[in-house]
């Protein structure tokens, strides 16, 4: 088990809470709360040990397209970035569908 | 005047070595017992063997006969392979048997293909597609012997060749045309054929096998298996794709990405309103996932390469869908399912294993020489092709008086594969396959050049829109994911390639995230499938998880 913990300027905040995918094998899950924060603020929590670099690169990837701003929460059992992606952009079209 | 010239000597080699054999060969028929004396006696050394083995049928009792005989009488054969799927196909190079081989496809075998190749134990003429290997037959691969599975033969020597007729057909006309012989084995010996499809006059011997021959259930898919991610793509696909380009034809590739297309028709794709619309005509393998999409009216007509272990009973009682016979069974000759696949169709969905910066693809990986199947007939533009579809149209260039359509050819990948490797890489391993093995060819799968489209879990590169080969390997890293192609991506030209619709997420083409659930499936496991078939389809053993 290894936590990671990262940092993201972003410019779109969120102003519910949001919970997406479950703690499965080969799945995850993600919380977004609203921040007073001026940086989304990452702390996850990961199965798979030694997968910083490729987690830093979803991530650059994920807020270029969607800064979202707010605390993420990321509990990780083994998803492929595929996945990770995937939960991520799940969280933010429901935020989106809810505005 | 000179002495006259012998035109027939093929015929006279063949008759004398017939003959040789007639203790041993009662009509047509000979002894289970006597197989490999009779293979022995009728194949020369040198000669170019077609050993009949396609991805899901095995002539699997003359290969073992074949794999017995004596090295001393039998050997330095050219062998002629489908598909290279049983371990005797290989020892019999590593018995000095044969030491040829032209072929198309070494799924089961490819790692021992590679090995052998290395240690120059194979010696490999070329890699074909199934089409192409065929039409070797008949020009500069003509065979002296072709040894072949039917289902049931009669006492005439007819042959019935039923669901599983696949090559059969190509195979023996090669040689029945050529003075080449044709030894058949058969499942079983009966009074009455359920219809001829084989004449006995094309047929030398008929052995009774001492088992049926070995068939693979190869186009099986368990709904079950089937990822979120692929329902996404599926989602895109279908919007993307199938609705934007208004495609009426299609072949799907083997992979769970075209079954989770298939199981959406009847849902996702009712919900846009697209039934009677879009895919009608098909030319696949009756696959059990679509089922539901039958069932349920979106499919007008299948033709297929073969059969599937299981579906029998379905696709009998679905005439007005499959090309069955008044019997009730299915035909499936493979030579004209891979020529619909080439010349007929709209669109080839297929999967890889390796995509490379420019969109070349290939499924040969290190150490594993896969060869092709039938991927690359359907999978690229037939330039002979004349006739015109509306998708075939939508790609014509519009700068171009004379310009032309083109097939959609599709790639359906997850940035990453189930082996946690990248798919998107720069160069493909084939390249350096082809170096260890002493191709003449890179052996790719699909050219950039005949890749309209590649779909990944991030969007959809429309890659025949781009003017360039830079815009084109722009558009491919922006849907790359965090593969190293995709960490090349420029987000500034990503969202300059979605203004001009030569990029497409998923929020550009109106799919919703959220909706990728499995419930979205018509059919959730096989047991699902088997009720929508009415009781009809029977799976194999090994996909039921039922009594």
């Amino acid at each position: 088990m290894e936590k990671l913990h990262f940092n993201y300027a972003a410019t779109q905040p969120i102003e519910h809470p949001i919970h997406i995918g479950v703690v499965a094998s080969g799945d995850l899950e993600v919380i977004m709360k609203p921040t007073d924060k001026k940086e989304s603020e990452l702390n996850i929590v990961t199965g798979s040990d030694g997968f910083k670099e490729v987690w830093q690169n979803v991530l650059n990837r994920f807020f270029d397209r969607y800064p979202l701003l707010a605390d993420f929460e990321i509990n990780d059992f083994g998803a492929t970035p595929g996945v990770v992606n995937l939960r991520l952009t799940q969280a933010m079209e429901a935020l989106k569908d809810e505005q | 005047m000179s002495e006259e010239r012998d035109w027939a000597t093929h015929r006279e080699a063949k008759a004398n070595k017939l003959s040789a054999m007639s203790s041993m060969i009662d009509g047509k028929f000979a002894k289970t017992s006597d197989a490999k004396a009779i293979l022995e006696g009728l194949i020369a050394p040198g000669d170019k063997v077609v050993l009949e083995g396609d991805n899901q049928k095995q002539a699997t009792f003359l290969s073992k006969t074949l794999a017995s005989v004596d090295p001393a009488k039998v050997h330095d054969l050219h062998m002629i392979m489908s598909s290279i799927s049983r371990p005797e196909h290989l020892d019999i190079f590593e018995d000095g048997i044969a030491s040829k081989m032209d072929f198309s496809f070494a799924g089961p075998q490819s790692t021992r293909v590679s090995q052998m190749i290395a240690d120059g134990t194979l010696k490999v003429g070329d890699i074909h597609t199934y089409l192409e290997l065929y039409a070797r037959l008949y020009i500069d691969l003509i065979p002296n012997v072709v040894l072949v599975a039917a289902d049931k033969v009669d006492r005439d020597g007819n042959l019935y060749t039923g669901y599983n007729t696949e090559e059969t057909p190509v195979i023996v006309e090669s040689a029945a045309f050529h003075d080449g012989i044709v030894i058949v084995q058969a499942n079983e010996v009966v009074d009455k054929l359920p219809r001829v499809d084989i004449p006995a006059d094309w047929v030398d011997v008929i052995i009774p096998a001492d088992e049926p021959y070995q068939l693979e259930p190869l186009f099986t898919r368990d709904p079950q298996n089937i990822t979120e991610l692929q329902i996404l793509m599926a989602m895109m696909a279908i919007r993307g794709i199938y609705e934007k380009h208004n495609v009426q034809s299609v072949n799907h590739g083997v992979g769970f990405n075209t079954a989770a297309i298939e199981l959406l028709l009847p849902t996702y794709g009712e919900q846009l309103g697209l039934k009677g619309k879009i895919v009608p005509n098909w030319e696949v393998n009756p696959t059990p996932t679509l089922i539901p999409a039958i069932e349920s009216g979106w499919v007008q007509s299948i033709h297929s390469f073969g059969g599937e272990v299981g579906m029998e009973k379905y696709i009998a009682a679905r005439p007005d869908v499959f090309f069955v016979g008044k019997d009730g069974t299915m035909r499936s000759n493979r030579a004209f399912g891979q020529m619909a696949g080439q010349y007929a169709l709209d669109m080839f969905v297929g999967s890889t294993l390796q995509i490379d910066q420019y969109g070349n693809s290939s499924t040969v990986t290190n150490g594993r020489l896969s060869g092709f199947g039938g991927a690359p007939n359907m999978g690229s533009n037939p330039t002979g092709r004349r006739h015109s579809t509306p998708a075939w149209q939508s790609l014509r260039p519009d700068n171009d008086p004379l310009g032309k359509g083109q097939k959609l050819v599709v790639q359906m990948v997850e940035t990453f594969g189930s082996n946690k490797r990248p798919v998107f890489v720069d160069s493909l391993d084939a390249v350096e396959v082809r170096k260890e093995a002493k191709l003449q060819n890179v052996p790719i799968m699909i050219y950039s050049e005949d890749t309209t489209h590649i779909v990944t879990e991030e969007g959809i590169a429309y890659l025949y829109k781009t003017s360039s080969m830079a815009e084109r390997q722009a558009a491919i890293e922006a849907i790359a994911g965090v593969t190293p192609v995709g960490l090349r991506s420029d987000p500034a030209v990503v969202k300059d390639l979605r203004a001009r619709g030569i990029v497409a997420f998923p929020e550009d083409l109106g799919v919703n995230r959220n909706q990728a659930t499995r419930s979205l499936l018509a059919a959730q496991n096989m047991e699902d499938l088997v009720k929508w078939s009415k009781g009809l389809y029977n799976p194999p053993a090994k996909f039921r998880s039922w009594s």
